[in-house]
């Protein structure tokens, strides 16, 4: 009892001793909620190193805290709302299932500035930010296009929110213009994090015929499942995941969040932050595409470096007509490239898919 | 939908794979349980089993001694609680979820260095004529020797708990500390060295999914495994053969969820996802029997 009792008071004194660090106010306090561990190797890794980045950029003028694998959902609020109460001046939140929650803390906190990721709902006090993940899943779809052999592409989905569905059609798209037998089998593993249900989903894709992988979970057990079943090819997702090149993983999307962190950073200490929405891409960097590795033959390598090339330099747009809606009916017409409205809140498949998106 | 692309062989198999963590969890913690100890800190336990023997088998080389670390770090870390809750008399509930936070922290911690490194491969075993056997062959006698350990573990309990002096004196505790403590047993001994093995088992079923299922470590892998080993616990009435049933119920609607989704089926994707936590609750409750340990999750003290 008296050692249970001791553990309390220390835990508490310790929390006591960071809020009243915090309330010198002389540092500006940055925090961040992450929805993975900081060593999942993937997407929260990212977000990990923009912060580290921004710890570097601004030295002793910032402090940075976070807090890692926090459920979406009620908890989150209570995560959010004790940052903002230790002093966070920013708070990054870092995943699409906080948004409810960012808008009601955000709510109670008028001076603190909020910034969430890959949502869709703003305040005065809340920007919202993501990268356009489907143009780095047009270069994956042209690549994997090519590298089937078995015509049928795995695609481990994680949940059906609008993000998710870019991707998938914008991946199907390419892969279809370079090959049309192509077929895609989608699993939603309903989850952002789950090794073993990925590694379980992977398997279960490659036993039934898959050739090619694309996940859009966060964790690097797909990439070992393809690498045990011998000839799957992989892409990194949201990190480079450059351990498992140069075969299975072929090429990768990185999320680069380092010089939106440090812009948005420095916006709260000159005082000028205002509420933004912002969608950035391959062009200003937010979007990376990791190295394609020599297991992809040379003309196909050019023709995706290519690809990339147009779209740094605005010429193409992944979702450009004549596209027809999974129903038959028609989306865009020949030339018409679809508008930000729609591609943020896509919730169709694109003609050619099969299944159904859960709602 | 096209359900030829889902080969019932290789679905079977992978069945005894996925089932396998959480079988080996999830028989600690019965044996826990049974000798009247709640602890919640399964999933602390196995995601520390899971760092501990990643460490062990890539520095090593050999994944059978990262088995073994893994199985010492789990016992050792359950040694914690036993200390906390037998001897200082803290509430179980309580010190288990603690538990639970200091392992997922403490193996967040310990494998630092280890992310992104590959596991030691650990082959499956083609066992001579029977591995041979169509059908029958490739889905049971065709893995790695963890899935037969894991078997053995319940087989070897079960007559334990049923035929053993030792078993017996482990329920005695179980079902009344202060009757078995007034017939002269070591409640607190039988409770630890029960805490111990739960925690091995609970270590062996993390390093299971860091040695052989994903193969590979990163943060937080166990995901809740744990806690699905807890809930399979209570709802197989803490009977080592209903455990064996619930535990491969819970893999097999697990993996044949994941091909049907492959497959294209016209099931809407969320009753798939439900369908393993329905599919085992309902199985288990129907068949529901037994009871729970009389003094399950009460302190003990001789002075009392």
């Amino acid at each position: 009892m008296k050692i249970n009792k001791l553990l309390t008071g220390a835990t508490l004194a310790l929390g006591l001793a960071t809020g009243a660090f915090a309330d010198g106010h002389e540092k500006t306090k940055v925090g961040f909620v992450y929805v993975g561990p900081v060593g999942d190797g993937g997407w929260t890794y990212e977000h990990n190193q923009g912060r580290l980045a921004v710890e570097e950029h601004f030295g002793d003028a910032v402090e940075t805290v976070f807090v890692e694998s926090v459920p979406e959902g009620p908890d989150a609020e209570r995560v959010m709302t004790q940052m903002a109460l230790q002093g966070a001046d920013l708070i990054f939140t870092t995943s699409f299932g906080y948004m409810d929650q960012t808008i009601n803390v955000a709510g109670k906190f008028p001076d603190v500035k909020f910034e969430h990721a890959t949502g869709y709902k703003q305040a005065d006090n809340v920007s919202v930010y993501s990268a356009r993940f489907y143009e780095g899943r047009a270069v994956q779809g042209h690549i994997a296009g090519h590298m089937t052999e078995s015509n049928v592409i795995g695609y481990i989905a994680s949940f059906p929110i609008p993000e998710v569905i870019r991707g998938i059609n914008s991946a199907y798209l390419h892969a279809k213009e370079v090959n049309p037998d192509v077929e895609f089998k989608i699993v939603w593993a309903y989850t952002w994090f789950d090794p073993a249900k990925e590694a379980e989903a992977a398997t279960v894709l490659i036993e039934q015929g898959a050739d090619v992988i694309l996940q859009h979970t966060d964790s690097t057990a797909p990439q070992a499942a393809a690498q045990t079943a011998g000839n799957v090819v992989t892409f990194g997702q949201a990190s480079d995941m450059a351990e498992f090149g140069p075969f299975p993983r072929v090429s990768s999307i990185i999320d680069n969040w380092s010089p939106y962190y440090i812009a948005r950073t420095q916006a709260v200490i000159d005082g000028t932050w205002e509420s933004t929405n912002t969608w950035d891409g391959i062009a200003p960097g937010m979007v990376e595409i990791g190295d394609i590795t020599d297991a992809v033959p040379a003309d196909v390598k050019a023709s995706a470096e290519a690809l990339i090339a147009s779209m740094e330099a605005g010429e193409y747009h992944p979702f450009t007509g004549p596209v027809n809606k999974q129903d038959g009916s028609a989306w865009l017409a020949d030339g018409e490239v679809a508008d930000d409205g729609t591609l943020a809140g896509m919730n169709f498949y694109v003609e050619g898919i099969s299944g159904d998106i859960p709602q | 939908m096209d359900l030829s692309a889902i080969n019932p062989i290789l679905l079977l198999a992978s069945l005894m794979v996925a089932a396998t963590p959480i079988l080996l969890a999830a028989i600690g913690e019965l044996v826990v349980e049974r000798a009247g100890v709640l602890n919640l800190g399964v999933e602390g336990m196995m995601i520390t089993g899971a760092v501990c023997g990643f460490i062990v088998a890539v520095n090593t080389g050999s994944p059978w001694l990262g088995f073994i670390g893994a199985a010492i770090g789990g016992a050792l870390l359950s040694v914690i609680f036993g200390v906390l809750t037998q001897f200082l008399l803290s509430n179980q509930v309580a010190t288990g979820l603690a538990l639970t936070l200091f392992g997922l922290g403490l193996s967040a911690l310990m494998g630092q260095g280890y992310i992104g490194i590959k596991a030691p491969s650990f082959p499956d075993w083609h066992i001579p004529l029977l591995g041979d056997i169509p059908v029958i062959g490739p889905i049971i006698f065709q893995h790695d020797p963890m899935v037969y350990l894991g078997l053995l573990i319940i087989a070897a309990t079960w007559a334990f708990l049923k035929y053993s002096r030792a078993g017996l004196i482990l329920r005695a505790v179980g079902e009344n500390h202060e009757a078995a403590h007034a017939l002269g047993y070591h409640v607190m001994r039988v409770r630890m060295l029960a805490i111990m093995f739960g925690g091995a088992c609970a270590g062996l079923g993390g390093a299971y999914l860091s040695l052989v299922r994903v193969p590979q470590w990163t943060e937080g892998m166990t995901a809740g495994a744990g806690w699905i080993a807890l809930a399979i616990v209570v709802f197989a009435s803490w009977r080592p053969g209903r455990l064996l049933l619930g535990a491969y119920l819970f893999g097999g609607v697990t993996v044949l969820q994941l091909n049907l989704q492959a497959a294209g089926a016209a099931i809407a994707v969320e009753y798939l996802s439900m369908a393993p936590y329905l599919a085992t609750i309902a199985v288990l409750v129907i068949m529901r029997a037994g009871r729970a340990p009389g003094s399950l999750g009460q302190s003990f003290h001789a002075s009392r």
